[in-house]
């Protein structure tokens, strides 16, 4: 099996093939059409977090009304869908600060999703800005969801999202002493280092205010609103990410190999802010979420078939991870058009004598 | 003025208000802006953070934000405005002359 870590002699590798930190291929888009793209709004985000909002409001009155009942159970597992699976992304959009076109409400949305989502802020941001420099290259992209061969078992943990919170709150303790791990200083500069400290001993302090409150109340009542939903509505974010990239090319330049776009329907798009256009997503990062069925219209013609549903794409996922099981070697080929778009992104011309 | 050091890059209006344009000159990448009251600024064209094109990017009043990684600059002086980009980008003098953009890089 290969080594996935960031500190092992992959990263040394991928660089020595210039693999890291290189030009991919972009389908070719007017300037113009790309200017339109790329515009913020602020309309859509704060509709889509008004709704999103009211809908964890609602399944979490649900939850309280049905406290000390056996509808807790459903209730629960309503609130806790509702409250983890749109929060990744959430988190990811404001990452990128695309969301809104106010800068201010990227940034309060980031902070809160992050939380939900149980991954610090500013290890997250500097580790996905990884994850988009040299996507799916061994050794550089911290964030590869199935390796060759796959783990079952971490994929099973984190469908309850078990594997990454042990991760992730051990990471929190050892932040808000004041230390970081050798990956994180692979791909986040020392001046950030005391926003990652500050943010863990703030989350540090939500904790232990939520523990406090159990207390207080002589009930573990507190814990399932703020918590535990984390990890028992993590399974919708580990459904719609599997999609993204597993049992694709590795190493490779071109997000056309690497990811997958599959059509999904208006709910799920909803609570994905519309990453299922994914190749669009790494090809052209700075385009919002509400933009991106369109820039799909402008590409498509460049790029491999979309998958037509979550079915078509999982009816390939699961049978290439048991291949992979068994023969590392093994990925899917994706197909490419032949087809080019009119040319020209940028201006390039010889000076003048 | 002496023109020493100056290059000539691209025409004028072949830059929209608040837009950027790529130039390269031998190996040198320049990112060429005209803002929203039509003036004209030229800075480094590759991104401080990560060796990405800004003239792939955005322009929002005086801030060029990178195509990749959300990297915003201020174009008129250079300055990193905040993570991930954490290095200022080069500036260079620009004038127009004949309706040609010229930049003062040695």
């Amino acid at each position: 099996m290969r080594d996935y870590s960031l500190t092992g002699p992959e990263n040394a590798a991928a660089r020595a093939k210039g693999l890291a930190s290189a030009e991919w291929y972009r389908c070719a888009i007017p300037r113009k059409r790309m200017k339109e793209l790329m515009q913020r709004r602020d309309g859509p985000a704060i509709r889509d977090t008004i709704t999103w909002f009211a809908a964890i409001i609602g399944s979490g009155a649900l939850l309280y009304l049905a406290w000390g009942t056996w509808w807790a159970v459903p209730a629960f597992l309503l609130y806790s869908v509702i409250y983890a699976g749109p929060s990744d992304s959430r988190w990811h959009e404001c990452g990128h600060g695309t969301a809104f076109k106010t800068r201010w409400m990227n940034d309060v949305l980031y902070q809160i999703a992050s939380f939900m989502v149980v991954r610090e802020p500013t290890s997250w941001r500097w580790s996905h800005a990884r994850h988009h420099t040299d996507t799916i290259i061994v050794g550089r992209d911290p964030e590869i969801a199935a390796t060759r061969p796959p783990s079952f078992l971490t994929l099973a943990l984190n469908a309850l999202h078990i594997k990454n919170t042990i991760a992730e709150l051990r990471r929190v303790v050892l932040h808000s002493l004041g230390r970081m791990t050798e990956a994180e200083k692979d791909y986040i500069p020392e001046s950030e280092y005391p926003k990652v400290f500050r943010a863990a001993r703030a989350w540090l302090a939500v904790y232990l205010a939520v523990i406090a409150a159990c207390f207080a109340m002589g009930s573990v009542m507190p814990l399932f609103f703020i918590g535990l939903p984390s990890l028992f509505g993590a399974w919708l974010h580990l459904f719609f990410g599997l999609t993204q990239h597993a049992g694709l090319a590795e190493d490779t330049l071109d997000h056309r190999l690497n990811s997958r776009t599959v059509y999904m329907n208006p709910v799920f798009r909803f609570m994905y802010w519309n990453m299922n256009y994914h190749i669009e997503h790494h090809m052209f990062p700075m385009v919002p979420y509400h933009a991106l069925p369109a820039l799909h219209e402008a590409i498509k013609a460049d790029t491999p078939p979309p998958y037509p549903s979550c079915w078509a794409a999982y009816r390939e996922i699961i049978p290439t991870l048991l291949r992979q099981a068994k023969d590392p070697t093994y990925f899917v080929r994706r197909p490419l058009p032949g087809a080019q778009l009119e040319p020209s992104t940028s201006f390039a011309a010889a000076p003048a004598a | 003025m002496s023109n020493a050091g100056w290059i000539e890059t691209c025409r004028a209006d072949e830059i929209d208000e608040e837009d950027v344009l790529r130039f390269d000159h031998g190996s040198l990448t320049l990112a060429i802006y005209r803002s929203a009251d039509g003036k004209y600024y030229a800075t480094d064209g590759l991104c401080t953070h990560e060796q990405v094109h800004l003239a792939d990017g955005l322009v929002m009043g005086d801030i060029i934000e990178c195509p990749m990684h959300n990297g915003r600059f201020d174009y008129r002086t250079g300055e990193a405005k905040g993570a991930p980009v954490c290095v200022n980008l080069k500036t260079y003098p620009v004038k127009v002359e004949g309706g040609r953009v010229l930049v003062q890089i040695g």
